[in-house]
């Protein structure tokens, strides 16, 4: 009695020794589910990144890193990637990963009803179990893109025997191989995962807990991180930048998204494109694109929180055409163009998202291009309505956000691709479909720069999209916490945080 | 009295099938679509598809309206299709939390809007009476989500003395709950209050100078008598009636607050289903509070019996 009594003691003075400690971490909104087949939100990919491994990952210069797998090999004629697993690397609920994980993975992502990863691993035709540890996907046709695809959700393992065990609620309790395991969920207030104490890199996780809470209010966030009840919160204001800088007690980092911010231009979408110059007329559009300051964008209406960009991804990532620079603010060459184009005050509407955000940078383009001789009518719009007008064509000019894909495949091929499902422009041409196979196929890097600095060229001639800035994600911690090592893909990796 | 009841309670049945139809009917105006949104950024036209199936976004109005309805009256409101919980069971776990932060901004509601009418009233034009005026109109002036964010910054931020924000249940740590829980009840409360005192003091103007309250002052009933007794009894008619109706919009109308305090109550739930169009939640939701508004406004009706004699005969 005395002697169990002395060992739990002994246990409690160790815990409490050694930091049984929680990692509360403030999220901008609340995930959907979190099931990797299912999911569809990328505030939920944070949570991800401390519950589900996946094969491989991102470093911050977006080179791909081993995670459940250790090594891959492409074959020669780049129709499958063989991947050398993990040993030793186990489910939460204990079970083995191994290939034939891998293959019950991305098969149920390709073949689960409403899988939003189908898209993703569509070249996919099947997976080959080679031995225990080895695993080949085959692909119908080359797919340089499918590396950076398996270090996003399409990567994320479940465990087979809970995913089977309950099909239809899965992402209510979901079972992976991340460095925490599930503990439950409260919608709209929390998400506790606790430590996983068989995880094969457990030596770089040093909380117990952490938990995920859902504040909305950039202001609420950060002020609960002020007053001690959070320790980390991602998506700070720009404008709350300065304060977090003065404060002694906490610490900002920083880096530039994946994804931009973009005003895309109803070119074929809808007979409305040719009803409006901006529309029916590339001068016209260019003459826009001349009369936006893209720096004094970014300083006025993001306070500076942001990387001034004219193209999908930002100017110091390896795959941004350096023949299509930023273009200077040039109004007397708008107007002139605007002249050649017989246009007098083009008049066209901006959609833009209710979020303060969007419609200061509204404002700000409207301003702008006011100055060329441009009258720009901001209509904001709820987001569900204005996917739906975007969707219809119902729209002139459309202010958009991309939270951006690793490989740049992911910010191009569904918005340039004739009839792809997030080309709202409407601007369908097969030499552009051609390019973006091309970049597909591809798997040598300075080939695929070549191709895009083509693409690059095209679309800088017709405009569908005016790219305006790269966001920084912009994460406020304790100065308590160390080891935060901020990913462009926004999300929040555990390991090596420490208190 | 039976009689009555029995009316009342007959009169319940045609509401809620009407409201039913005005909740399905006005959830199909709101622009957008479902499937579309609950897709995510990709847009994937297969998923777009599965999901409209799923809702039965593909078949006629009156067939989606039947299979809703046929799943209430089983007891199934759905499910949300955002997070794959029932919504009877979002309801559960929301409807508590949603309680107990109406029922102490009520409480302090009524802790200070009733006195505060009844000394404004009976110290009528004086310092008191214009003091509590006052303080009404700044309660009914200040916006929620300002008093809010105020109240965190002083009390969380700069005194360190209360939570920011968050939940926690009273089962888990009842000290906790209750500082979780004051601040966000003030900001609603203190709203209610202003309400209140005004249509107190109203009230109780008007019966102070019935004449059965100056008979009653002139049998030399006490002065505290004739104001407790004999006049607040008479005003408190309407005012139980407006404390049913905030009651019942505290339920749904917590919005602002719970979205400032980060509460995951009733509020929140169907600002983010409606924002995310679950419909699922949203007819879920709103049903009930519908409900719940029905039953509250037939209890007020059957407090009125207990308060006012003359309604017995």
């Amino acid at each position: 009695m005395n002697k169990s009594f002395l060992s739990g003691l002994i246990l409690a003075v160790t815990a409490s020794l050694t930091g049984a400690q929680t990692l509360r971490i403030g999220l901008a909104e609340d995930p959907d589910i979190l099931d990797p087949t299912l999911a569809r939100s990328f505030v939920g990919r944070i949570v991800f990144a401390s519950l589900c491994d996946k094969l491989v990952d991102i470093d911050e210069k977006l080179n791909i890193v081993p995670q459940l797998a250790t090594s891959y090999q492409w074959s020669a004629d780049n129709k499958s990637l063989t991947l050398k697993l993990r040993s030793g690397v186990t489910f939460h609920d204990g079970e083995k990963f191994n290939a034939a994980a891998v293959k019950f993975n991305i098969e149920r992502h390709k073949n689960l009803a409403g899988s939003n990863r189908r898209g993703e691993l569509a070249p996919v035709t099947s997976v080959d179990v080679i031995d225990d540890l080895t695993a080949k996907i085959n692909l119908s046709a080359p797919f340089s893109p499918l590396l950076s695809v398996l270090a996003d959700r399409a990567g994320m393992m479940v465990s087979p025997k809970a995913a089977q065990a309950n099909p239809a609620n899965f992402g209510t309790k979901p079972v992976c191989s991340g460095p925490f395991r599930f503990v439950e969920r409260v919608a709209q207030d929390r998400i506790v995962l606790e430590r996983y104490p068989n995880y094969w890199n457990k030596a770089e996780i040093h909380f117990d807990k952490v938990t995920f809470q859902p504040i909305v209010d950039a202001t609420v966030r950060l002020a609960n991180l002020r007053s001690g009840q959070l320790d980390l919160i991602e998506r700070v204001a720009p404008s709350d930048v300065d304060s977090i800088k003065a404060d002694k007690k906490l610490s900002i980092s920083r880096i530039t998204e994946l994804g931009y911010q973009g005003i895309t231009i109803n070119t074929g979408k809808s007979d409305l494109a040719q009803k409006n110059p901006l529309g029916r007329d590339p001068r016209v559009r260019e003459a826009f694109e001349l009369s936006l300051d893209r720096a004094g964008i970014v300083k006025v209406a993001m306070d500076g929180e942001a990387v001034a960009g004219n193209q999908w991804v930002p100017p110091d990532n390896a795959f941004y055409a350096k023949n299509v620079p930023i273009p200077k603010r040039d109004i007397p060459r708008a107007k002139a163009l605007l002249k050649e184009a017989g246009v007098t005050n083009p008049t066209f509407t901006l959609m833009t998202s209710t979020t303060s955000d969007a419609q200061r940078v509204a404002q700000v383009v409207q301003a702008m291009a006011k100055e060329a001789g441009f009258d720009v009518k901001i209509q904001t719009t709820e987001f569900a309505t204005s996917l739906n007008l975007a969707d219809k064509g119902q729209f002139d000019a459309y202010l958009l956000a991309w939270s951006g894909r690793a490989d740049p495949d992911g910010n191009l091929f569904s918005f340039y691709g004739c009839k792809q499902p997030l080309n709202y422009s409407g601007e369908c041409r097969p030499q552009w479909d051609d390019l973006l196979n091309r970049s597909r196929s591809t798997l040598n890097t300075a080939d695929r720069i070549k191709v895009f600095a083509t693409l690059a060229a095209e679309s800088d001639r017709e405009r569908p999209i005016i790219y305006l800035y790269h966001r920084n994600w912009l994460y406020a911690s304790t100065k308590k916490l160390s080891g935060m090592r901020p990913i462009p893909d926004g999300l929040v990796r555990v390991q090596g945080l420490k208190m | 009295m039976l009689h009555y009841l029995l009316k009342r309670l007959a009169a319940i049945v045609p509401t809620i099938f009407f409201v039913t139809i005005i909740i399905f009917g006005l959830q199909q105006l709101l622009p957008g679509d479902p499937a579309m949104i609950l897709a995510g950024e990709d847009q994937d036209p297969t998923v777009i598809a599965y999901l409209q199936k799923k809702m039965h976004l593909d078949e006629p109005l009156p067939v989606r309206y039947a299979y809703w309805i046929a799943g209430v009256f089983q007891g199934d409101l759905g499910e949300s299709l955002r997070i794959q919980q029932p919504v009877l069971e979002l309801i559960k776990d929301k409807l508590p939390v949603t309680l107990e932060l109406a029922a102490i901004a009520m409480l302090i509601a009524l802790t200070i809007g009733i006195p505060a009418g009844i000394v404004s009233a009976v110290a009528k034009d004086t310092v008191w009476d214009y003091a509590a005026n006052m303080v009404a109109l700044w309660g009914l002036s200040t916006p929620n989500f300002w008093l809010g964010i105020l109240l965190i910054l002083v009390f969380s931020v700069s005194l360190g003395w209360l939570p920011a924000s968050g939940y926690v249940s009273p089962f888990e740590d009842l000290k906790a709950n209750l500082a979780a829980m004051i601040m966000p009840a003030f900001v609603l409360g203190n709203a209610i209050a202003a309400v209140l005192m005004r249509h107190t003091r109203s009230a109780m103007l008007q019966v102070l100078n019935a004449d059965y309250v100056r008979t009653a002052r002139a049998k030399g009933l006490d002065e505290r008598t004739v104001v407790l007794k004999h006049a607040l009894r008479n005003a408190l008619t309407p005012i139980i009636t407006l404390g049913a109706l905030e009651f019942g919009t505290l339920l749904s109308g917590a919005v602002l607050t719970e979205q400032v305090f980060s509460i995951p109550g009733f509020g929140k739930l169907i600002v983010d289903a409606v924002f995310n169009r679950d419909y699922a939640v949203v007819q879920g939701v709103v049903l009930f509070t519908s409900s719940v508004y029905i039953v509250l406004n037939l209890l007020a009706d059957l407090a009125y019996f207990f308060v006012n004699p003359r309604l017995r005969g």
